[in-house]
């Protein structure tokens, strides 16, 4: 059955009405309208539907929306800030970082919380984290190096 | 209605097999003028499209001031100087909407910025046959520069008119018309206001030669690059129309199974939820998706299920169906095979293996259909817009006037998108439940009922002189389609031909098509032989290649990749492959490392030699390319359907390997750029060569020959 529930997705608290076991990425895109979550596979396989949860990337449609309630919620639209794009958006965009580009969503939000936890990546953790983000398209060496050149960017920032 | 079981004919390419559907232009010039504003268009008309149309009007006539029906392009410069050019072709990852508009900025001489392309979409832009094919650069590059040099030169005469003066003086650059001796200047702003000036023209004007491009042929980013690393474009999963529903269909347990009995009360009893039964055609509709899910789940159904041949008896199966007589038309012969063998001082035959393969576009098919007011507007990813448009008409038996297919800029699709599942499925749905209904499979029904690159058996016989030349060629493909089956080499004695066999599985186009499967086979074949001649790899091809281009990607490539190497540790291995396909090049090597206690396999290095005459934008060629690699590396090493029963075994992508950030080797492409030939296309050919560099390598450095693809789906381990 529906139930009302609050979840706070960028920075808005929005009430929602669904059963409490649908998983967070058709609420947000069907129930909220941010289609930038995309669905590639529901299942946890390509990561396409990632986003930030308490800050920590996480596969929506593997979240129960009653288990996303609590904490706040951030979407590749919520990235951007007073017309000014995240630093991770702004390497894939100089990086040519994308074909089809129904991945870089996905891409984008699991990077940014990679660089959260880790601001200072090698190649190894790039690839150990983005493993389960596919790209159908082979972008992956731009991605690596729209990576990179995010945390450089990040790293200049805060200085 | 009969979409899940629509029966296909063995055409593994079928686009290659089908006649070119009748030609139809909807929009009447004044109705363009009214859409898009005054100012300035020119149409492209083909030139026999124009002797064909002044002898058969056809059946579809248009009132006075009526186009000609087989524009193939079209540009329109609005009062405001905004360019706008119109093509049918879709936009799927390959960037072809940047690419295209800098040809249009290049010709009309405007900033890159001031173009912007209106794509596939039936009701605005001209018919296009499909995306497909490689055929968008070599097709539309002439083509839009034709017309934007027409366009340029129809504002200059409109500039010389208001002046006075004779057009042959007046510049045309920075969106503007100068006048060199008054210094007078006027934009095409200015010039393209209050008119509606309109001209047709032949498809043989000439056109800038690649050395004087400015525009085209620079690394330019993605147009609209800032609206994906946004999340704000709309993919046509992600459409939401006002009163939408949200539908999904029932499918059959198994391949080819009927529908006996269904019981669908349930679900019909539930709030908000249509359902519908139209023959094998179950459906549901409903406010949201979980709804949808939910109602679909409850019903029950009863299936006649037919026995269906499995994956592991794919290739026994193929061998011993193919058709008894083959078409002539795939059948090509030069000089004796039976000599050749005769007079071969080493002989070598061998049979290679390719299994099914699935696109997955990470963007599943959608659609989004809606009637209104007599009308049907389908949004849906797909290649051939303009046949879903036609089989929409025909499936609902409307006049192609009244059915409008847009493509917005879609998930990829890698030749997988050709068919009009979705549209119809939603189609069908939206005009039950009387409101728009969105449809997007689910990844399981992508890996399962859209269809495959077929599989296929390919035997090759050959011969050799003792110094290494090739007498004889002969290649049999079985199934998996007649791409690329064209020997590049030079031998006197030749016989190729590709068979066909009933479709076992639904199977269609694929990037590349056959040519990775004839490819992987006559260049493991070539390899082998150069063992067999004792020749190094490289100088086995070049002793029996002539062609220039071919031997260019070569040198290319080997120079780069410092062939050939000194292996430098236990379980290296070098691999070289080469081809031509679509009026381009390609050259691969490729380093491996094999660990034979664990099986486990990895391809370290890559390096490909790109060419495919002029380049339009290297930026983008290089992603296509590098792309083409990596997805190539997939169906070299791992990527194959199991199937059983009619059952898909591995329908996820848990079970059906891609390769991932891990399986991603070092990669170098080097591209050559040849501004003395025109542009061909680039989606496909760049992944023919993978394979077999990859096996020739994986043979380097284990002497294990493997004649199948994929490789090593479970590794290679020492036995
Ligand atoms: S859609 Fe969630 S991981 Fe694929
Ligand atoms: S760019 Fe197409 S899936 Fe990554």
């Amino acid at each position: 059955m529906a139930k009302v529930m609050e979840i706070e997705v960028n920075g808005r608290r929005c009430a929602v009405s669904y059963p409490p076991d649908t998983p967070l990425l058709y609420v947000l895109r069907d129930e909220l309208g941010l289609t930038g979550t995309k669905y590639g596979c529901g299942e946890g396989q390509c990561g396409a539907c990632t986003v930030l949860l308490g800050g920590a990337p996480r596969r929506s449609c593997q979240i129960p929306v009653s288990a996303a309630a609590r904490k706040p919620i951030t979407t590749i639209e919520g990235l951007e800030k007073e017309g000014k794009l995240h630093p991770v958006q702004q390497a894939f965009l100089d990086a040519g970082a994308f074909q089809c580009a129904y991945c870089t969503s996905g891409m984008v939000m699991s990077i940014v919380g990679l660089l959260q936890t880790n601001p200072n990546p090698k190649l190894e953790d790039i690839v150990q984290f983005l493993q389960g983000n596919v790209c159908r398209c082979g972008t992956h060496p731009r991605i690596i190096a729209a990576v990179q050149h995010a945390a450089k960017m990040i790293e200049e920032g805060a200085r | 209605m009969n979409t899940t079981k629509e029966k296909f004919i063995a055409e593994p390419e079928r686009y290659e097999f089908s006649a070119l559907p009748i030609h139809q232009f909807e929009l009447q010039r004044r109705d363009f003028f009214k859409i898009l504003g005054a100012g300035i268009a020119v149409f492209l008309v083909a030139k026999d499209a124009l002797a064909a149309q002044e002898t058969a009007p056809g059946s579809r006539s248009f009132h006075n001031e009526e186009p000609p029906k087989e524009i193939t392009s079209w540009l329109h410069v609005g009062e405001d100087g905004t360019v706008t050019g119109f093509t049918g072709k879709a936009e799927m990852g390959q960037n072809i909407r940047t690419s295209i508009s800098q040809t249009l900025a290049d010709e009309l001489r405007v900033p890159f910025e001031d173009v912007r392309l209106v794509m596939a979409d039936t009701s605005l832009t001209p018919f296009d046959a499909g995306t497909f094919g490689s055929r968008t650069t070599p097709t539309m590059t002439p083509q839009f520069r034709r017309v934007a040099e027409a366009a340029r030169n129809l504002l200059v005469g409109v500039a010389a008119k208001e002046w006075g003066v004779a057009p042959e003086g007046l510049i045309a650059a920075d969106a503007k018309v100068t006048d060199p001796v008054s210094k007078r200047s006027l934009t095409y702003a200015e010039l393209a206001r209050g008119k509606t000036l309109a001209q047709n023209l032949p498809a043989e004007d000439p056109i800038t030669p690649a050395t004087e491009w400015k525009i085209a042929g620079k690394p330019l980013p993605k147009v609209d690059g800032r609206a994906f690393v946004t999340g704000s474009h709309n993919y046509t999963s992600d459409i939401r129309l006002k009163g939408m529903l949200y539908g999904k269909v029932l499918r059959p347990p198994s391949f080819g199974a009927t529908l006996v009995s269904c019981d669908d009360s349930a679900a019909k009893a539930m709030s908000g939820v249509v359902v519908v039964r139209d023959g094998d055609f179950v459906g549901v509709a409903a406010p949201s998706a979980h709804e949808a899910q939910k109602a679909l789940d409850a019903i029950r159904t009863q299936w006649k299920e037919v026995p269906q041949v499995s994956s592991k008896e794919i290739f026994s199966y193929v061998k011993n169906n193919a058709e008894p007589t083959s078409n002539e038309r795939f059948r090509r012969q030069k000089g004796s095979v039976e000599e050749g063998l005769a007079s071969a001082a080493e002989r070598l035959d061998a049979i290679y293996n390719v299994a099914y393969i699935a696109h997955a576009p990470l963007e599943p098919r959608a659609a989004v259909a809606q009637f209104a007011e007599g009308k049907l507007t389908v949004w849906t990813g797909t290649q051939r817009p303009f046949a879903n448009r036609d089989e929409l008409a025909s499936v609902f038996h409307m006049p192609e006037s009244n059915v409008r297919v847009i493509t917005p800029d879609t998930g990829a699709a890698y030749g997988g998108k050709h068919t009009s599942d979705a549209a119809v499925e939603a189609a069908r749905l939206a005009r039950a439940a009387g409101k728009p209904v969105k449809v997007v499979w689910t990844r399981e029904e992508e890996f399962t009922w859209a269809y495959f690159r077929p599989a296929g058996v390919i035997e090759v016989n050959s011969g050799i002189t003792e110094d290494g030349k090739l007498t004889a060629w002969e290649f049999h493909n079985y199934h998996s389609g007649s791409s690329g089956i064209e020997t590049p080499y030079d031998v006197a004695n030749q016989l190729t031909q590709y068979h066909q066999v009933p479709l076992v599985l639904r199977s269609g186009s694929y990037r590349g098509l056959a040519a990775t499967a004839n490819h992987f086979a006559r260049e493991t074949h070539m390899d082998a032989l150069a063992r067999l001649a004792k020749l190094d790899p490289l100088e086995f091809r070049l002793k029996n290649a002539s062609d220039a281009r071919l031997r260019a990607v070569l040198e290319a490539v080997t120079k780069s990749f410092a062939w050939p190497r000194k292996k430098t540790q236990v379980g290296q291995g070098f691999g070289l492959a080469c081809g031509s396909e679509k009026g381009s090049y390609v050259a691969a090597c490729a380093e491996v490392a094999v660990d034979r206690a664990s099986g486990g396999v990895r391809v370290v290095h890559v390096v490909e030699a790109f060419e495919c005459g002029a380049i339009v934008n290297p930026d983008g060629l290089r992603n296509q390319v590098v792309g083409a690699i990596i997805q190539g590396l997939g169906g070299a090493l791992f990527e194959a359907m199991e199937f059983e029963n009619g059952r898909i075994k591995n329908p996820h992508f848990a079970t059906y390997r891609v390769p991932r950030f891990r399986d991603v080797p070092e990669i170098e492409a080097i591209l050559l750029d040849r501004k003395d030939i025109p542009s061909a296309g680039a989606g496909e050919t760049p992944i023919m060569a993978i394979a077999p560099a990859v096996g020739n390598a994986l043979f380097d450095a284990t002497g294990v020959r493997l004649n199948n693809l994929p490789l090593v789906p479970n590794g290679l381990r020492a036995v």
